[in-house]
């Protein structure tokens, strides 16, 4: 098989489902492997914070959960661009299976936001710019959802959906910047590509390995849909049906 | 070693409501997630099962 390996090779939908059916034991291995690192560190190394004391351990779910939030968005419109430009069939479904995954990490990072607040600030939600562009994104994925399941027509409905994935996509540099644009409760960001962290290093091991425990999450769960939407989309197809195993 | 004791780490210096329902109930949506997407693969394959399949 490799001997023919191509850019596109994976782009064929019998080749992805075999692929994928192979890596999603090792992202779920990487997903338990990670996740219980990053929560030993976090609960066990990481020091109580002078200010905030314990409350502020939700940062090893709040903030891994608002970066796959606004990433998963990206990557979804992304591939609802591909599949809606070269009609890619693969791409669309990517697409598709993206979006609950992208939703329950946007709830996440809104739950964990609140349940924060109330202690630190004395409210569970402010309708900030911050908070509230972050709920925009929850309903754009719902939206999203919506949408590709209200129209029959598969292609067309991968089509409205591809549209209305990338006009949200505004959305995310809103959410990203609002800390910076606006006057907002919210703090600005927690990690930043030009100064150095300022936070202990055992926290931002530990945020970062809850960081990458969420991608190896993602990546297998996107890929499980990802196999469901094709064998749903090929239910009749000659390979599907005793050519891979499940 | 920040915990003198399980119930102090329970309590997570009074704000253990917080910090476990915060943890708590996203680990139970990423469970429901990930079951839901395997659950519809499971079904999407069972729809038409041919014979010597191995699911």
């Amino acid at each position: 098989m490799l001997a023919d390996t191509r850019f596109f090779t994976f782009a064929s939908p019998p080749r992805f489902y075999a692929l994928a059916g192979r890596l999603i034991p090792w992202l779920w291995a990487a997903t338990a492997l990670l996740a219980i690192a990053g929560l030993y560190v976090g609960f066990f190394q990481a020091p109580t914070d002078a200010t905030q004391g314990d409350a502020y351990r939700i940062i090893f779910i709040h903030v891994p959960a608002a970066w796959m939030s606004m990433l998963l968005y990206m990557v979804m419109a992304f591939w609802a661009a591909i599949g809606w430009a070269f009609n890619a069939r693969l791409a669309a479904m990517v697409a598709r299976a993206i979006a609950p995954t992208g939703a329950m990490f946007t709830f996440a990072a809104l739950w964990s936001g609140a349940l924060w607040g109330k202690p630190t600030w004395g409210t569970w939600w402010v309708w900030d710019a911050r908070l509230t562009s972050e709920l925009i994104l929850l309903f754009l994925y719902l939206g999203y959802m919506a949408l590709v399941n209200a129209i029959d027509d598969t292609r067309r409905a991968d089509q409205a959906g591809a549209l209305l994935a990338v006009i949200g996509s505004v959305n995310v540099p809103i959410i990203y910047f609002s800390v910076k644009w606006w006057n907002t409760l919210h703090q600005g960001a927690t990690i930043s590509a030009t100064t150095a962290p300022k936070m202990v290093a055992t926290m931002l091991t530990a945020m970062l390995l809850m960081t990458l425990a969420c991608w190896a999450y993602a990546f297998a769960v996107v890929f499980t849909r990802t196999r469901a939407v094709i064998a749903e989309r090929e239910r009749d197809a000659k390979w599907l049906n005793g050519a891979v195993p499940s | 070693m920040t915990w003198g004791s399980a119930s102090e780490f329970f309590a997570m210096g009074g704000y253990g409501l917080y910090v476990w329902g915060s943890f708590g109930l996203i680990a139970l949506c990423m469970a429901a997630d990930a079951l839901t997407a395997i659950k519809r693969h499971r079904d999407a394959r069972a729809a038409h099962p041919e014979p010597g399949e191995n699911s």
